[in-house]
């Protein structure tokens, strides 16, 4: 009796492992569909993606030239570089200047400090919106409407949220180990440098990630501050001319699109185990 | 020696001056010019009181893109947090591939709203029209070019993007609960589903709050996605929030109405925000 029971129990679980691992593959099949069809259609001929939408790219309608034309009217090479110079200046800007504030506030605890803590948690909720319009004039006005002046703009704009994640992981570390490093003669520069930033590391990747997957993809913020300035154009901005002046050629846009998802997916693979346990671990303290 | 002011103040001061300058100087600004009729072409612009704030009220375009707003972000709630929890449920099954299901639920995220924007664009006019075609499924036809049509796509691709996120968030929730808690209830005779109702829904709650007003805050924020599917096509009647306070200051250059909008905008976002923080500490002591 007892037999039998078990062995139903271990078939239901593999069954019910068969059936799971299906559910999975047609779930990512319909993730992956979108991203799917837009490489496909993006080897097309103009004609066999009229023709034959759905279907892989054959001998017949099979051409690189989309991706040769979308290359060079995206300017993809130097949009490529604006974007990763811009991005990667603003982010160790931010993660740097954060965690020196993130550390101040956590061990200086006064009263000033509460109150600029909160100041930084609060401003989270101020929508982009808000501040658009002053800023861009404020802007205009002190010549900032350039590359340097979007990445101060972009430590403005990222500190906050930085702040107060690195905030919360300086809380969970024992002093004593700073203070046994001021007892052996460190100053305090040596200290922050030598002794707490090494302790963040996992945060700071974090950070940075975020702030990299935003900075990157950011397409409002440098229309209104770079889009006069062409040679600085990064990828979102081509992406959004390329799509105002070839709206119906499909063909070279889909070519367009995959060229500027594809370095964000080699990118994730590289950092998942980051992102995905970063967020898991961030999501719910 | 280390806990001295100067020392306090040198490491602060890069963060706190680039975030008045950036951040609370402009909010400052833009709040007084909110009661002006600032254009962006005149040098001077004057006082007008509240005039900006009763205009709005009689703004249908605004009202319209609050009410469209509200819609998305009401639909989204449910499509995105429902979606989330079942994908959760999936991958912490222990399967083969399951680690590598949760990476690619979540990739979506990471690609910028524009370029997924104009990815579903080309998915919804080209591919839906093709698949009409060999299915003969009407409704697959002429997509963002009515109102319906163009709601249905920007909830689609919110859910496509959101829902990965979300589903870290419930997971990290499902891996608090005991596993001798569900097989307590397993002896007890509980099924599948009961034990979802009365033992994992009710111990995910905390999730779900967070789930709940992280997709109410990004579907009000949404701009991207908003301009690069359908630009508010046709006739505005998909333009959300973000897109209107946008437009009112580029298109039509009044940029203290646009001002003023903002600070509506900041006001609801905010109660969004406030609620949540509520919420969550109120449900953190039931704990």
């Amino acid at each position: 009796m007892l037999n039998i029971k078990n062995n139903v129990k271990t078939g239901g679980r593999g069954f019910k492992g068969i059936l799971f691992f299906l559910i999975g593959i047609i779930l990512a099949l319909i993730y992956i569909f979108p991203i799917y069809i837009l490489g496909s259609s993006s080897f097309k001929t103009q004609k066999g993606l009229f023709e034959n939408p759905l279907s892989l790219p054959n001998k017949l309608n099979f051409t690189l030239n989309n991706y040769k034309s979308a290359f060079s009217r995206l300017n993809y090479f130097q949009s490529f570089l604006n974007s990763l110079y811009i991005t990667i200046i603003s982010v160790v800007l931010i993660v740097l200047i954060s965690a020196m504030a993130a550390w101040a506030l956590v061990r200086y605890k006064t009263k000033i400090s509460k109150i600029i803590f909160l100041t930084f948690a609060i401003s989270m909720l101020i929508p982009f919106q808000c501040t658009m319009l002053p800023l861009l004039k404020v802007a205009r006005y002190v010549n900032l409407l350039n590359p340097q002046g979007l990445i101060f703009m972009y430590v403005g704009y990222g500190v906050s949220l930085s702040v107060v994640i690195i905030h919360g992981f300086i809380k969970n570390i024992p002093e004593e180990i700073e203070e046994a490093a001021i007892v052996d003669g460190c100053n305090v520069f040596q200290l922050f440098f030598m002794i707490v930033l090494p302790l963040l590391k996992i945060i700071l990747i974090t950070v940075a990630i975020i702030n990299i997957m935003w900075i990157w993809n950011d397409f409002l913020l440098p229309s209104l501050i770079i889009n006069n300035k062409p040679q600085w154009r990064t990828l979102p901005l081509m992406t959004f001319s390329f799509f105002g002046s070839y709206s119906r050629r499909w063909d070279l846009a889909t070519a367009a699109l995959f060229m500027c998802i594809l370095p964000v997916i080699l990118f994730y693979m590289w950092s998942q185990k980051y992102i995905i346990s970063g967020i898991t671990d961030g999501s719910i303290k | 020696m280390r806990k001295n002011k100067i020392v306090f103040w040198f490491f602060i001061a890069p963060a706190i001056v680039s975030f008045l300058l950036i951040v609370v100087i402009p909010a400052v600004i833009g709040f007084f010019y909110s009661f002006t009729d600032w254009n962006g072409l005149s040098a001077n612009s004057n006082f007008v009181g509240l005039n900006n704030f009763t205009q709005i009220f009689v703004d249908k375009r605004y009202i319209h893109s609050l009410y469209f707003t509200t819609a998305v972000a009401f639909v989204s709630i449910i499509l995105i947090n429902s979606v989330a929890i079942l994908l959760a449920l999936l991958v912490t099954q222990k399967f083969k591939g399951s680690n590598f299901l949760r990476g690619l639920f979540f990739m979506p995220n990471l690609i910028g709203g524009l370029l997924l924007g104009f990815a579903w664009r080309f998915v919804f006019t080209k591919i839906f029209e093709a698949l009409a075609k060999i299915t003969g499924l009407g409704f697959l036809n002429a997509w963002l070019t009515s109102t319906t049509t163009g709601f249905w796509g920007i909830i689609i691709v919110n859910v496509w993007q959101m829902s990965g996120y979300m589903m870290l968030i419930y997971i990290a929730q499902l891996q608090q609960i005991p596993s001798s808690v569900k097989e307590a209830a397993k002896i007890d005779g509980a099924g599948a589903f009961q034990t979802f109702r009365n033992i994992t829904f009710p111990l995910i709650m905390p999730a779900f709050t967070i789930g709940v007003f992280l997709s109410i805050a990004n579907s009000f924020k949404m701009f991207d996605q908003n301009i690069a599917l359908t630009d508010g096509a046709p006739y505005h009647s998909t333009e959300m929030l973000a897109l209107n306070i946008y437009s009112t200051a580029f298109s039509s250059g009044q940029l203290g109405l646009a001002q003023a909008k903002s600070v509506i905008f900041l006001i609801i976002v905010a109660t969004v925000g406030v609620t949540q923080l509520i919420i969550t500490k109120r449900k953190e002591v039931e704990m």
